[in-house]
């Protein structure tokens, strides 16, 4: 298939198997986590400010009844 | 005639937005992806004298490509963000960088990987690969210097204007190979002359340029809607989307 005789030959790549498959492989780990990292960002976010909220309520719940 | 331009400048609009698009451009990405990569690994020939090292051109030069073109989105919104004071435009700028400088450490690495087999060593101090490498400079620059404030605003100001002295590499990278003696081949595609390169490569290659400026708009929106929402916290749709998300 292809450019290619056999899987072995597409490994193999007439002896620069290791230099091409290192560079797909760098490339794909860094994008790979870049996107993954970028996409967990916003539900990462929701979390942290619902948290945020929650703090300010009770905040501002004790301080209306320190004020009392 | 403004009014989009002003619209893209409201934080609420622009989530929105990418939050619909996004799927869409993901399903075309990942379509492109596949092909470029298949015709590039599969289908394409090996060059008469790199042998099969020329299929690290498919990821090496749309990495590279990505590199500059992204700095300078970087500073034209860092720019923008400075002169109109547009908090879109500093979201959009500070969402970049870290999308940049991966591809030019992926440029850089991919580079030295194939050279290597081809020049017979991975490094050498020349104006391309000595440019590139401050691009990766300046792109930490930009995020250490940017982190180094508490206010946002101070940061996102002074990260501007860093990006923007920073603009001057970029014609610097892509003439090194024709101001200087290099070891670097020169431009492989012009948009004046006909390419130099048979079709059979030409296709990979360019699937592959589109496919990754897909990635970094996909990629880019889903950093800007992180940013977004937590710029925005007081505002009261943010309020309510966290409120809703937690049912």
């Amino acid at each position: 298939m292809g450019y290619f005789d056999s899987f072995n030959d597409f490994i193999h790549m007439g002896g620069h198997g290791f230099y091409v498959w290192l560079c797909y492989a760098i490339v794909f780990i860094g994008m790979v986590s870049q996107f993954v990292l970028a996409k967990l960002s916003a539900k990462k976010n929701i979390k942290l400010l619902s948290q945020y909220y929650r703090r300010a309520a009770a905040r501002k719940k004790s301080q209306a009844n320190n004020d009392s | 005639m403004w009014n989009w331009f002003f619209q893209l400048a409201s934080p609420k609009w622009f989530y929105t937005i990418a939050r619909k698009v996004t799927p869409w451009l993901s399903v075309l990405m990942y379509s492109l992806m596949l092909a470029g990569l298949v015709l590039g690994l599969i289908f394409s020939p090996a060059d008469y004298q790199q042998g099969n090292t020329v299929r690290i051109m498919y990821i090496h030069i749309p990495a590279a490509y990505m590199s500059m073109m992204i700095y300078v989105i970087m500073a034209v919104a860092g720019a923008i963000g400075l002169v109109w004071r547009m908090k879109m435009a500093h979201i959009v700028s500070v969402s970049c960088a870290s999308i940049g400088a991966m591809f030019t450490a992926l440029a850089l690495l991919t580079g030295a990987i194939w050279g290597k087999p081809t020049w017979g060593t991975y490094w050498v101090w020349d104006a391309r690969l000595t440019s590139e490498l401050i691009l990766l400079f300046l792109y930490l620059g930009f995020m250490a210097l940017h982190s180094a404030y508490d206010d946002k605003k101070a940061a996102d100001k002074a990260s501007a204007v860093l990006a923007l002295v920073g603009v001057v590499n970029i014609p610097i990278i892509h003439f090194s190979v024709e101001w200087w003696n290099t070891l670097h081949q020169g431009a492989t595609l012009s948009k004046l002359e006909k390419p130099s390169m048979d079709t059979s490569m030409l296709w990979p290659l360019l699937i592959m340029i589109v496919a990754f400026k897909l990635y970094f708009v996909v990629t880019l929106f889903h950093k800007i809607r992180g940013e977004i929402l937590l710029r925005e916290k007081q505002a009261s749709w943010v309020k309510k989307l966290v409120a809703d998300s937690k049912q």
